[in-house]
């Protein structure tokens, strides 16, 4: 069986002021499928995602950047969101004074915009957000307040895969999503992206905790070190990684 | 209970804040446009002869054209004030017309009797009687309009109603003929013919305004609303405005401007007088939007207003709510005479300023009276070349017991070509008097802009968005009506902010 690539990176180079960070990424991540990124902290897995999001202040030197068989590196980051590029962060950003749900209603319409679609009605747009928000633990209490102000390591991330599940992008570029959680707060935001997957969409799950991947099992599992894919395989590898350490993978990129 | 029930007023509102951003495309300077209407004007310049020109047009009783001369004669010692920090070239008080008026000045009683050219006008300006179906299943408050078109009232609505209870609103000139006692009482009490150079010459040539007196023990039914618009080409603008809140009275007052653009400055010199007796309850709230200039600082309104309330009596309250984005150049103090005891005085600022714009603009609140209480909220957001100042006053006298205040000042700076600047004073002449100052600048940060931008906003939109979440303290005192017309303002005002 072929399968189409939704995100197709090739020879990816990036840096930020004199300094390369991303030397040569190579991956691609198929429709439907969930692929894992691993590495240690420093290795360039934070970059990787804001350069596919479009972050002004890194310049890409060499290499393309495919969403759905789009170059999409001339894009501006909101025309990659208008794609279907969603980047769910590490630290997601507080907005302060702007409520949650106005926020939320704000994107959506931007990228109906985008796209040439109308603005959803206030209803609609109600039910949406009611429908997502059970699914995460996600109260009109929270809605109200400005978006992740004062939020705790959970709230931020539930918020974020609220959007997620609202904006329903074609590529979910995760970072770090597990950080900040304690077990039941991963376990709400775990199934809450795996109700989100699909064979219309992908998913690029960055880690360095073997964990959020009990919880969100990839197809595929991506080792990442100093800038680049060392070395690929099924989920299994994900536990040598955590038996052997990354130093092992480090040698076989040096060697 | 559902927990997602009807959205709530706020919500929608906030949902409106959602479309104004959205709308951005479509919503560029739009206002710069002429309307066309015969005037008919007093010669070029400033003499006694120009001020028994206007007085006679007005038909006006001798008193007032002696109280006018009298302001000229003193006009005539005084000099423009340089301690703003705005800078602008002289400005040739003789190179202007201090009177035009619209040729058919036939009252009509309603507004379907109004010019259609007229109502067009406002429609395209987006008065918000229009736009309060955007709030649709919402019970609407209604609003009295009392249009003022270069300087003579076109059309009053709602007089009927109002009347019943008593209420006088009505434009100035009608009142110095048909009110004169209550003129005479109160005209120059809170704003003293001489107070400064720009009320002293709007003393001399007001041409309209607005007069409002609400009885004792009445609660206006409605909000007060006058939309003001500079049309004429080099035409000084000088409204007198008067409002009375007599004991145990309330009334919310509305003023809203917008001007076309034009290459010659256009100066506005403004007076605003507020009068709450004991018990009283004044809300005055402002939305301006005059033209600010052209890209390179060119053309724009010399905005020079003298804004003031003086809380009389007892436990009287009044509280000013602006929203600056427009004028080339802004010098505003909207302030309260706390002189009752337990008197309340409260300013609530949004000031935008982008391009070329200069805004020296902030309060002053000035404690007399025991029990005296005051609060401060500014929001001052600078972008482009522009200069943004808040400049406020805190004063106790030595009876002010007990007086308090708290003073909250929030910049936020777009760009690093812009200044903002916070001028405090602070005195007090009574050891009892509480006052807290909180002041804070910020920069709309890289993390933020990107945030948004991942979400699919464009930079305009995040610009708009961010923004409307910092003057959001200030937006909820604001009515409904002015809410959502200020959103839309702030997305305006910044267009061209960023990139
Ligand atoms: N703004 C920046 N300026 C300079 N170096 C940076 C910047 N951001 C990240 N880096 C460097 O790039 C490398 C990769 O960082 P990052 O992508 O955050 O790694 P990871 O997410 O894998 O922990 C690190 O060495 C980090 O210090
Ligand atoms: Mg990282």
């Amino acid at each position: 069986m072929t399968t189409t690539p939704m995100l197709e990176i090739r020879n990816l180079h990036a840096r930020i002021e004199d300094r390369e960070i991303l030397k040569g990424v190579n991956l691609i991540v198929p429709k439907g499928e969930v692929h894992a990124i691993m590495g240690r902290n420093g290795s360039g897995k934070s970059t990787l995602s804001y350069v596919l999001a479009g972050r002004e202040d890194y310049e890409v030197t060499e290499g393309e950047v495919l969403l759905d068989g789009v170059n999409i590196l001339e894009m501006e980051p909101a025309e990659r969101a208008v794609a279907g590029l969603f980047l769910a962060f590490q630290y997601p950003i507080e907005i302060p004074g702007v409520a949650t749900m106005t926020f939320l209603k704000a994107a959506l319409n931007a990228q109906r915009k985008g796209r040439g679609e109308a603005e959803i009605s206030t209803p609609d747009f109600m039910r949406a957000v009611k429908t997502a928000g059970e699914k995460l633990n996600v109260d009109s209490d929270m809605l109200k307040r400005a978006l992740n102000v004062g939020f705790s390591g959970g709230e931020k991330k539930r918020a974020e895969i609220l959007q997620m599940a609202l904006l329903a992008p074609k590529m979910c570029v995760l970072d770090e999503t597990d950080s900040g959680l304690d077990i039941d707060a991963l376990k709400v935001v775990s199934e809450g992206v795996n109700a989100l997957r699909g064979p219309d969409r992908a998913m690029l799950v960055i880690t360095h905790y073997q964990r959020l991947l009990d919880h969100i099992v990839p197809d595929v599992v991506h080792v990442f070190s100093d800038g680049r894919v060392v070395e690929s395989g099924p989920k299994e590898l994900a536990l040598e990684l955590e038996a052997k350490g990354y130093a092992g993978f480090d040698g076989e990129k040096a060697a | 209970m559902n927990k997602y029930a009807i959205p709530t007023l706020k919500e929608e509102i906030e949902d409106a804040t959602v479309d104004a951003v959205l709308s951005l495309d479509v919503d560029k300077y739009k206002y710069g446009f002429e309307s066309h209407f015969e005037t008919d004007k007093a010669p070029k310049g400033l003499s006694e002869d120009t001020v028994r020109f206007i007085s006679a047009k007005k038909g006006e009783p001798e008193w007032m054209l002696a109280w006018r001369l009298d302001a000229y004669r003193r006009w005539l010692t005084l000099t423009e004030p340089t301690w703003a920090k705005v800078h602008y070239p002289p400005i040739d008080y003789q190179d202007m017309y201090y009177y035009a008026a619209p040729k058919s000045a036939q009252k009509p009683k309603s507004l379907d009797e109004v010019d259609p050219a007229l109502l067009e006008m406002y429609e395209k300006l987006g008065v918000p009687l229009k736009e309060r179906e955007l709030l649709a299943g919402v019970e609407q408050p209604r609003v009295a309009v009392d249009a003022v078109i270069d300087s003579v009232s076109v059309a009053t609505t709602f007089r009927a109603e109002l009347n019943k209870q008593g209420i006088i609103f009505c434009s100035i000139a009608e009142a110095i003929r048909e009110y004169p006692e209550l003129v005479r009482q109160y005209l120059g009490t809170v704003v003293p013919v001489s107070d400064n150079f720009y009320a002293t010459l709007n003393s001399a040539v007001f041409t309209d305004g607005s007069f409002c007196y609400i009885p004792k023990g009445v609660r206006c039914p409605m909000e007060l609303s006058t939309y003001f618009r500079i049309n004429e080409a080099k035409t000084g603008q000088f409204e007198r405005t008067l409002l009375i809140a007599d004991e145990g009275s309330y009334v919310s007052y509305l003023e809203g401007c917008t001007a076309p653009s034009r290459a010659e400055n256009q100066l506005h010199a403004a007076v605003v007088e507020l009068v709450a007796l004991k018990d009283a309850e004044i809300k005055y709230s402002t939305v301006q939007n005059w033209f600010p200039g052209d890209k390179d600082g060119k053309g724009g309104v010399y905005n020079f207003v003298t804004k003031r309330g003086d809380c009389r009596g007892e436990n009287s309250k009044i509280s000013w709510t602006q929203v600056e984005t427009g004028s080339a150049i802004t010098w505003k103090y909207p302030s309260c005479i706390l002189r009752g005891d337990n008197s309340r005085g409260e300013f609530y600022s949004i000031a935008i300023s982008n391009g070329y714009q200069q805004v020296d603009s902030g309060t002053k609140m000035i404690h007399l009276g025991k029990n005296t209480s005051s609060r401060i909220i500014s929001k001052g957001i600078a972008a482009g070349f522009s200069d943004n100042t808040y400049r406020g006053q805190v004063s106790a006298h030595a009876r002010a017991t007990n007086a308090r205040n708290f003073t909250q000042c929030d910049s936020l700076l777009i760009g690093d070509k812009c200044g903002a600047h916070t001028v405090p004073y602070i005195e007090s002449r009574n050891a009892s008097a509480v006052f807290e100052h909180e002041a804070t600048t910020s920069k709309i940060s890289d993390d933020q802009m990107f945030y948004c931008q991942q979400r699919g906003l464009s930079e305009e939109e995040a610009v708009a968005l961010i923004v409307n979440g910092f003057v959001r303290d200030v937006l909820q005192h604001l009515p409904m009506e002015f809410m959502v017309e200020t959103q839309k303002l702030i997305s305006i005002s910044l267009e061209g902010s960023v990139g």
